[in-house]
């Protein structure tokens, strides 16, 4: 089987185990998600078919949230926050610095694969900001040391 | 020519149904709407337009410009309009000092990411967010354009991320994201309106762009099916018309009827000069409400194409090339032809074809012109081959040959059962109005060979999909019948107080026969018998049950069975003379109805009258000065038989391509090449102008004054928008060969061969233009019972008294596989081209359907070595033709699907001459055949090719 085929029959087979769910198509995004690291493009036709919806709109859903993901990420994924909250404690050295050091832009990954950065709007940790998040995991008070920390850890 | 002031103003929301009145005061006057109006209506209706941006009355309120904002007195803040609904009593002000203040900053930021471009934009003069820069009174803008959806490159040269270039791919409109508000008005269309669900607001905030599809797709890739309700929708210049782009905006309109299928959609011409700019599906048009079909909206480019023939032609024989001659000379040949063949081969020997493309009026006079001049009834129309059975079937139980309904009754419809037709393709405009309705919690039936659009789509999926085997209508309904009867499912109140209780207990005790139940006919039909016992009960016990059918029940041998067996099935169940219900034949071409209703048939006299009939006689001999002959004269396969035979010779085909159209190409070819004066009138030297003698142009519908009658009985209105080209209106054309045949015809105007129909026909007694002109159209029956028309047929009563139960007993049809022909080919049609394609093969729609393919089963594929896109040999018993294969589960094993559009596949060299029993509708939707891959065209199409091109030659001038 192609690869193509391959990507369709296990979204077929997610589909299929969520479809009884009401309002099944966040739930369905997010395990293509979880099963691929993104949410390739063939697949968006197959959740469209199976739950009689138009290709636009799912595409239109996953397009409103950020973190569904077309294309998959490094290894490891680092947001950094761009919140007011953060911005006012020096998030935006912070970032600059992570990009120097990682010699990526927002939403770029790495030359080795290892790490993507992506910008995040408010983790809810103002009161410890700058904050960020490390594959799920959330850490405050992320200053350039810290942030170099961060980056030999998941390097 | 007529210039009409359109009363389409924009009222905002849709209108609310309730019966509930409610009276508010909108800047101290007085104003009662129904409940559920939003104020914004409210308003409008009071002749105080709201400004407004992302609010259209063809799409609900949605509340994103915040432009409409108003104030109440008594409540807080400043609430929009459009979503706002009214309140007996409420005080409200469209226009202070704090909104003015509000609307013009909310106008200030959509103008800083706009493009101050208006004078070059193809919506300059036309365009919404232009008339509220206006309406607020924008006089600046305070904020600077630094980051912009609409600059190429930013501020220091780059490229700018945020901008997109425009999306072309559409042929008839152009999508420009740097004019985009975002207002989402073209996705609620296509949701809402259409029913495609093809656009998408993708992203979210400032990254909120509209899309088409899904992320790589254009709008030519995604689902998008080029409707036009997203172009209509548009306030801005982002979704416009290529040819608005191209020519300017018009300045006037003619409200006129599109010439496409029988839904029968109203439109306004759009023009500039004798330029038609675009067309517009027009409001107030009772079929289509608005809303329009690529067809329709689009696809009117043939009546400029190169390809139309602008001088009448004659030839001695069919291998000479054509001369092009003056209009008198052609009418001479012609006429001095067929008088000679007459008096040769005697009166019997010459007929006519009547046209479903063209008007009432130019029916009228093709049959008259046999009946009165040629003094035959040897006229028949393309409805033969179509929805003649139809005629019979509704004729024999309820008493007359029509729809029952009208199309808005789709809106009250609790359970569709579409039998073997695919609106989605064929009746666009009523697809989507279905849709609708199936959004709102409508079931749908589906019974179709193929998998259909139909079955399955955006937001709608059928209860029940009984995937038949092409040929046995009969024994499906039949069945369905069964369950209703056996089950005690039908509604005894009314059957016993509309229908004769003898006769139903006669059908009774027929359907009720075990033979006929669902798991009896399980093995012919292939559909499992579950299925059909919950489609029979849905339908059943479902609510306002209605039935729409195509062209799927009428084309078999047993066609008349299976509308009689449809009719049973609503008179059963009591789904008949109310809104919601009924038996609605879907009509394949604009006016099939009309041509019938004006006696086209060689046995009826305008109004289905039989010509036997002394009395219906007696008013046309008084009439038309004449005698009428009393027998029934040919029908087309008898006349191509007859022609074969030797013993008729000559032919006046109006507006259709038998050729093409009719079955056993070869045997119609052979009948046509036997005559000795074929005369074909038409837009195009089409393929049965191959075997004519002579060649009288023919004008559009765009150049002539007329009406037709759509599938709901509807007389539309057709104006003349621009002079026709070749110089006469089609009906004017037939007024000179009758009397250069001797006829003495003096119409100067259709409004006097509408007057004579009216004179002497009782359905349409009161039928005037003038009366047409008043109410925008009539449904008939319209005379002194019924002086507005007759929007539902049966409400109290079949037109034949009792409704009318007939035993619909199963005979398979002759045309059986076997080891030689194992498969089963059906045919159908595709949204974006229209029956032999002659006109909208000369669009630009063949980008989405350039040839006819043949769709096979991967099954049947596979053991013949079939690989998608492969050149096949179609191969049947009457004949072979090559064309693409795609492979596609949307058919069973065993059946095969193609189209007739195109005359280079000729799917009609494979179809049969078997034919329905009653009335000769031509059986192609079954026909056994073998599929084979191959690697060039048949003989027969190279032969045909060889023979159209040396036909087609046309002598230069000299």
């Amino acid at each position: 089987m192609s690869d193509q085929s391959v990507t369709v029959a296990r979204v077929q087979e997610i589909v299929a185990a969520h479809q009884g769910l009401e309002g099944p198509l966040l739930p369905i995004l997010h395990a293509v998600q979880a099963a691929f690291g993104h949410v390739p493009e063939a697949a968006v036709p197959v959740i469209a078919e199976a739950l009689n919806l138009g290709r636009a709109e799912v595409h239109g859903v996953m397009s409103f949230y950020h973190d569904f993901r077309e294309a998959p990420t490094g290894r490891h994924v680092v947001k950094l926050c761009r919140a007011e909250s953060c911005q006012s404690v020096g998030a935006d050295r912070v970032a600059a610095h992570a990009q120097a050091r990682l010699g990526v832009d927002w939403h770029g990954t790495t030359a080795d694969g290892a790490v993507t950065l992506e910008p995040v709007f408010c983790l809810g940790l103002c009161a410890c900001g700058p904050a960020a998040m490390v594959d799920g995991r959330l850490i405050g008070r992320v200053d350039e040391a810290r942030l170099d920390a961060i980056v030999e850890e998941v390097r | 020519m007529k210039d009409f002031v359109l009363p389409d103003r924009d009222f905002g929301t849709p209108a609310a149904k309730s019966k509930q009145m409610v009276t508010l005061n909108i800047d101290g006057f007085d104003v009662t709407v129904p409940e559920g109006t939003s104020i914004m209506r409210a308003a409008a209706e009071a002749g105080i337009p709201v400004p407004k941006l992302c609010a259209t009355d063809s799409v609900d309120a949605f509340g994103s410009c915040r432009l409409c904002l108003v104030e109440i007195e008594g409540r807080n803040g400043t609430p929009a309009s459009c979503t706002t609904p009214v309140a007996p009593g409420i005080k409200v002000h469209t226009q202070t000092s704090k909104l003015k203040q509000l609307r013009r900053g909310v106008m200030e930021l959509y103008i800083s990411d706009h493009p101050l471009d208006c004078l070059t934009c193809a919506a300059n003069g036309d365009c919404e967010l232009q008339d509220m820069a206006g309406a607020v009174g924008l006089r600046d803008v305070r904020y600077e354009a630094v980051e912009t959806h609409f600059r190429a490159k930013d501020t220091s040269g780059g490229a700018n991320p945020q901008w997109l270039p425009k999306d072309d791919s559409n042929p008839y409109f152009s999508y420009d994201p740097s004019k985009c508000i975002v207002c989402s008005r073209c996705v609620r269309a296509c949701e809402e309106v259409q029913g495609t669900f093809a656009l998408t607001i993708q992203g979210r905030g400032w990254d909120s762009r509209v899309h088409a599809g899904a992320r790589a797709d254009s709008f030519l890739t995604s689902d998008c099916v080029s409707c036009g309700a997203c172009v209509q929708a548009c306030p801005t210049a982002t979704l416009t018309e290529k040819s608005v782009i191209d020519i300017g905006t018009p300045d006037r309109a003619i409200v006129t009827t599109c010439a496409y299928c029988g839904v029968g959609c109203q439109f306004k011409a759009e023009m500039r000069g004798d330029e038609l700019v675009r067309m517009v599906p027009y409001k107030h048009g009772k079929a289509n409400r608005g809303h329009s079909c690529v067809k329709g909206r689009f696809a009117y480019g043939y009546a400029s194409h190169q390809d139309r023939i602008l001088n009448p032609m004659i030839r001695d024989t069919i291998d000479e090339p054509w001369r092009e001659v003056s209009w008198a000379e052609a009418m001479e040949f012609a006429a001095n032809r067929m008088k000679a063949i007459q008096q040769k081969y005697g009166r019997q020997s010459v007929g006519v074809i009547t046209s479903s493309r063209c008007t009432n009026e130019e029916s009228y006079l093709v049959q008259k012109l046999t009946r009165a001049v040629f003094l035959n009834n040897n006229t028949d129309t393309c409805a033969r081959v179509c929805h003649s059975p139809t005629g019979y079937g509704l004729g024999q139980t309820f008493g007359t040959s029509a729809g029952t309904q009208d199309f808005d009754s789709v809106e009250d419809c609790d359970v569709a059962l579409i039998i073997g037709s695919n609106p989605h393709s064929g009746h666009p405009v009523f697809a989507s109005r279905l849709k609708k309705r199936l959004r709102q919690g409508a079931k749908l039936i589906v019974v179709d060979p193929r998998r259909t659009e139909m079955v399955e789509g955006a937001h709608y999926k059928a209860a029940h999909h009984l995937a038949l085997r092409p040929g046995t209508n009969v024994a499906i309904v039949s069945a369905l019948a069964h369950v209703i009867v056996t089950e005690k499912l039908y509604d005894e109140a009314f059957i016993r107080s509309r229908c004769d209780w003898a006769e139903f207990e006669d059908y009774a005790e027929f359907i009720s026969d075990p033979k006929h139940s669902p798991e009896a006919v399980e093995l012919l039909t292939g559909v499992p018998a579950e299925e059909v016992r919950g489609a029979a009960r849905l339908y059943a016990t479902g609510g306002n049950a209605a039935i729409y059918y195509g062209l799927g029940v009428t084309e078999h041998s047993q066609g008349s069975t299976t509308v009689i067996g449809i009719a049973n099935l609503a008179m059963l169940t009591g789904n008949i003379g109310r809104p919601g219900v009924g038996v609605n034949p879907l009509r394949g071409q604009n006016n099939v109805q009309g041509s019938c209703d004006m006696g086209s048939f060689p046995h009826e006299l305008p109004g289905y009258r039989h010509v036997k009939g002394a009395e219906v006689r007696a008013i046309y001999e008084k009439a038309w000065g004449v005698e009428i002959d009393p027998e029934p004269g040919l029908r087309i396969p008898n006349m191509l038989d007859a022609a074969v035979e030797g013993s008729f010779k000559g032919l006046y085909c109006q507006g259709e391509d038998i050729l093409q159209s009719d079955p056993d190409t070869r045997h119609v070819a052979a009948g046509l090449a036997a005559m000795e004066c074929v005369i074909v009138h038409d837009l195009f030297l089409n393929e049965t102008a191959n075997y004519a003698h002579v060649f009288f142009p023919g004008s559009s519908f765009l150049e002539k004054d007329g009406t037709f009658t759509n599938a709901e009985r509807r007389i539309n209105m057709v104006r003349k928008v621009m002079a026709p080209k070749q110089g006469y209106a089609d009906w004017e054309v037939t007024q000179m060969f009758a009397n250069a045949m001797g006829a003495g015809w003096t119409y100067t105007h259709p409004s006097q061969i509408m007057a004579e129909i009216a004179l002497t026909t009782p359905s349409f007694a009161g039928v005037t233009y003038d009366r047409i002109e008043e109410m925008g159209s009539i449904q008939w029956p319209c005379n002194d019972q019924a002086p507005e028309g007759t929007p539902l047929m049966h409400i109290d009563g079949f037109v034949r008294g009792k409704g009318k139960f007939i035993r619909t007993e199963y005979v398979a049809t002759d045309e059986k596989t076997g080891p030689r022909f194992p498969l089963l080919l059906t045919t159908g049609r595709i949204l974006s081209q229209y029956n032999v394609g002659a006109q909208t093969r000369r669009t630009q729609n063949t980008v989405w359907h350039d040839q006819d393919v043949l769709e096979i089963h991967p099954h049947d594929a596979e053991t013949r070595g079939i690989r998608d896109g492969d050149f096949v040999r179609l191969a049947s018993r009457a004949g072979e033709t090559t064309l693409r294969a795609e492979i596609t589960d949307r058919v069973s094993p065993g059946v095969v699907y193609t189209t007739f559009h195109h005359p280079v596949t000729q799917a009609n060299v494979v179809t049969t001459d078997f034919s329905d029993w009653a009335t000769n509708c031509p059986e192609y939707k079954v026909t056994a055949v073998q599929v084979s891959p191959s690697n060039g065209p048949s003989e027969w199409q190279e032969s045909y090719e060889a023979q159209a091109s040396l036909s087609r030659r046309i002598a230069a001038a000299e």
